[in-house]
């Protein structure tokens, strides 16, 4: 186990890094680090759900990894509209506890910087979710220990990297 | 059709969760906005390098030790309250050594790169400090905040294997931002 976390987190310090180059954008716009957190955690839960939803049916034999498989596309939409409702209320949260606790951003900015960087995070998280569970199915292995690990921890990482970039393009 | 109110109810089954782990997101993400917060980025620099591994790993601590619990119970070898249980403590034991240690060598790690980067930094012993004691701090709540959570769910009948995940990111999230909060407040007196 200590091995995997020294690892990871030396992996994280790319995400840390970003972060750091940026240090001026988000503590000139404190309400960017109210967006941080979710960044971090909300890609990998996706993925999360649906890899164990496509392992479970992969089992069952109710689905197949062809692109006119109706059992995918369902959860593929269902994890897209999950994102989509996620990220816009993060964006109007963001900006209200922006107008409280920090230098207010104007509400249009934040909310295209929340639903376009989670929406992308949304689509690489679904992609990996894919990869990863289709090679763990091919070659036997139990998804819980291997394709929840990986996309969760590859999001993580992503996560910020994605915002940063998103944030720069929209501030500028 | 068919296909339409399928995606409907997965939706609708999994919104609620994801919700929780929102608030808790949105909460942390307050906190780390905060005027105290954003000093004491700026005091210590070097804490914005390490605040995603941070953030990010203990997850994969107390997830590891909510599997663990997990599948102790689902094969009765662990009894969903506190006990002297060897195997509890021993699964208790490594994910605290194991939440501590990482969070001072993220510390050392982000120092480290500092140096290289050629970066002003804050000094080694602040960081280690501040991270030492945010991590036991927050080792000690989210240990004892799942199992309690994860028994109370079992004895209820619900699977812990699908409450460990979100309750590991929203108690994370939520008590980790906090008392980082604290640790660089608690910095900040002392350097």
């Amino acid at each position: 186990m200590f091995p995997i976390l020294i690892v990871l987190s030396m992996l994280e310090m790319g995400s840390g890094y970003v972060l750091e180059e940026l240090e001026r954008t988000y503590l000139e716009n404190p309400t960017l680090l109210v967006l941080v957190p979710v960044m971090i955690g909300m890609g990998g839960n996706l993925g999360a759900i649906l890899s164990s939803r496509l392992s479970t049916r992969l089992h069952l034999g109710l689905l197949e990894f062809d692109p006119r498989n109706e059992v995918l596309w369902t959860n593929v939409t269902a994890i897209l509209g999950l994102a989509a409702t996620v990220f816009s209320a993060l964006g109007v949260a963001a900006w209200v506890v922006g107008r409280i606790i920090a230098e207010p951003m104007p509400l249009v900015d934040l909310f295209i910087i929340s639903i376009v960087s989670g929406m992308l995070l949304s689509v690489i998280a679904i992609v990996l979710s894919l990869v990863a569970t289709y090679i763990s199915y091919t070659r036997g292995l139990d998804p819980d220990d291997t394709t929840i690990p990986v996309v969760t921890n590859l999001c993580d990482i992503l996560g910020v990297i994605v915002l940063s970039g998103v944030a720069l393009v929209v501030l500028n | 059709m068919e296909a339409r109110q399928t995606a409907w109810r997965i939706y609708r089954e999994s919104l609620p969760i994801l919700v929780v782990s929102l608030a808790g997101g949105i909460f942390a993400g307050s906190v780390l906005g905060s005027e105290g917060m954003t000093n004491g980025f700026e005091r210590f620099p070097g804490m914005l390098l390490l605040l995603p591994a941070f953030l990010a790993t203990r997850g994969n601590v107390y997830g590891a030790l909510g599997a663990r619990i997990s599948s102790g119970l689902h094969q009765g070898m662990i009894d969903p309250e506190f006990s002297w249980d060897r195997r509890l403590i021993n699964a208790i034991a490594a994910s605290f050594i194991n939440g501590i240690s990482v969070s001072i060598f993220i510390a050392v790690l982000s120092w480290g790169i500092m140096q290289v980067l050629g970066r002003e930094s804050a000094r080694l012993v602040e960081l280690i400090s501040i991270m030492l004691v945010s991590g036991v701090l927050t080792s000690t709540t989210l240990i004892f905040g799942l199992l309690a959570l994860v028994f109370t769910g079992y004895k209820y009948g619900l699977d812990p294997d699908n409450l460990i995940g979100p309750i590991v990111t929203t108690l994370g999230d939520v008590f980790g931002v906090v008392f980082l909060f604290t640790a660089l407040t608690v910095a900040g007196v002392l350097f």
